[in-house]
């Protein structure tokens, strides 16, 4: 029993770290109508931003955390105003491929910037909370406490600002929106700017779960797609459930399988809802 | 001076040949204007080109004597023309009351006193305001689309075919409406399949016919006339 509730807290945290990622690609695709390939680099490039403000420049955390995602909303608005906002009328194909190319750009530049070894924001070990026999770090409350709010601060933002609802109006409706007179270019960098901010959120938590190195975020692109695939693409809620549920399937995948093999449990969920619902649980977009 | 005045049209859509042909037509201020023709005369896409949807290769277009030939649409509806696409026109997964909130995103005002007129036009939609539009039944869908077009309080409202697929019991409710929308001064621009209900309640009316002007008379004097019975009140 204890092991069980064990797993679902490892879920738990990684779930919720998954989600964030999900969010913004389905919020992307929704928009853009494009899967954003290089949205795992963005998590690696927020990750390091914070390790910058708070490793080096020895800023507390949540200041380091508010301008990690600051940086990495700048930097998402400038690649889409530098290369993807170019390619808005071609094919969502030609996009992906550009994605894809970024997603090594952004890699490369990171490893040339701070090496390819592995780095901690914290030296040393901190001891686990041990609360019936479960072990609970105490970074996994930062993160699930962290999640929870950016969570309700999107979910505030989708449905009681105008621009959330005019995000949303324009990935119902692009054409429809234009024709209301929502300005549809400001809604694509907004969607920049939450999507990366998030991407950025993840990375930092996935750096305070584990340690930064150049590919941690390219390694996490696949769970997030099949959350955002699972909830249903263009459905950011559902993306949400999507990321728990990876989570949770990759964590309890360990009690049958090499923990080696979780990667490949979140890619045979998302072949299996490809062919069996392509529209996700929450009838989203195929 | 004329609402909307669009003179010699040429055009179509991106580099592909030329759906109209020149084609000339005005509305009056608080006017009701309806389009008809057989199918490819280039009505619905005579007012596309008024909204800035397709290229014009040639011909002018005016608003309250101000040039609004080749602007792009959301130029146009700053000029306060609202379009209400045939298809597509509401937002499937926002409520009603967003979908009204849309039409309003350019108000820097509250637009409180639209939103009433919207709802004592279509009361239905008081009802349903929490409703997501993409549930509503088609009569609804296009009570809403209209209303997130009232929202900014144009002076022209551009309507593609605002009866189609409608039952019967829809369409007398959706004319009677245009009517009474016309009555609050809105001058109404619209193409319609059926000639007969709509030529009834115009001031004017166009035929178009192959990307060029047909006929133009008052809607009473179109509605007498034997090749409009023939072409389209089925002889």
């Amino acid at each position: 029993m204890t092991e069980i509730l064990q797993l679902v807290i490892y879920g738990l945290v990684l779930g919720s770290i998954i989600s964030l990622g999900a969010i913004g690609v389905s919020l992307i695709f929704g928009i853009l109508r494009f899967a954003h390939f290089a949205h795992g680099d963005l998590m690696t490039l927020g990750a390091y931003f914070a390790l910058v403000f708070y490793g080096t420049l020895e800023l507390p955390m949540p200041v380091a955390f508010v301008v990690a995602l600051a940086l990495t909303a700048g930097v998402a608005v400038l690649l889409d105003k530098l290369l993807y906002r170019q390619l808005r009328r071609s094919s969502p194909v030609i996009l992906l491929i550009a994605s894809v190319g970024v997603a090594l750009m952004v890699r490369s530049v990171i490893q040339m910037v701070w090496g390819t070894s592995n780095v901690v924001y914290d030296q040393g070990i901190t001891m686990p909370y041990v609360v019936w026999g479960l072990r609970i770090k105490p970074d996994w409350l930062v993160i699930l406490g962290g999640v929870a709010v950016l969570v309700t601060a999107v979910h505030i933002f989708l449905q009681h600002t105008t621009m959330g609802k005019a995000m949303r109006a324009t990935a119902d409706n692009m054409d429809l929106a234009r024709i209301s007179g929502i300005d549809t270019e400001r809604v694509v960098m907004w969607t920049w700017i939450l999507g990366a901010a998030l991407a950025a959120a993840a990375g930092i938590f996935l750096g305070m779960d584990t340690r930064l190195h150049p590919v941690m975020g390219w390694r996490m692109l696949l769970p997030v797609f099949a959350a955002a695939i699972l909830g249903g693409i263009g459905r950011p809620y559902g993306a949400i459930v999507g990321g728990l549920i990876i989570g949770f399937a990759q964590e309890f995948s360990t009690l049958v399988l090499p923990p080696s093999y979780k990667t490949a449990v979140a890619f045979a969920i998302m072949v299996i809802m490809l062919v069996v619902r392509p529209t996700g649980l929450f009838r989203g977009r195929s | 001076m004329s609402l909307l005045q669009v003179s010699e049209l040429r055009g179509g859509y991106g580099s592909g040949a030329d759906i109209l042909g020149g084609v000339s037509f005005r509305v009056d201020p608080a006017e009701i204007v309806v389009m008809i023709g057989p199918n490819g005369a280039g009505k619905s896409t005579a007012m596309k080109a008024v909204f800035g949807l397709m290229q014009v290769r040639g011909g002018r277009l005016t608003y309250k004597d101000q040039d609004i030939t080749g602007l792009p649409p959301h130029r146009v509806v700053r000029h306060g023309i609202c379009y209400v696409p045939q298809e597509h026109n509401v937002f499937p997964t926002l409520t009603v009351h967003e979908n009204l909130q849309m039409g309003a995103f350019l108000r820097k005002d509250s637009p409180a006193r639209e939103m009433e007129r919207v709802y004592e036009l279509f009361p239905p939609l008081k009802e349903k305001r929490r409703q997501e539009a993409g549930t509503l039944s088609g009569g609804q869908r296009q009570m809403v689309a209209m209303g997130r077009a009232l929202m900014l309080d144009p002076g022209l409202l551009l309507l593609d075919e605002p009866t189609a697929g409608l039952s019967p019991k829809f369409m007398g409710m959706i004319f009677e409406r245009i009517q009474e929308i016309n009555a609050l001064g809105i001058g109404i621009l619209m193409v319609e399949q059926n000639a007969k209900q709509a030529l009834g309640m115009c001031h004017r009316g166009y035929v178009l016919a192959q990307g060029h002007n047909r006929l133009e008379d008052t809607g009473a004097n179109l509605l007498a006339n034997r090749e409009v019975a023939e072409m389209f009140l089925g002889g």
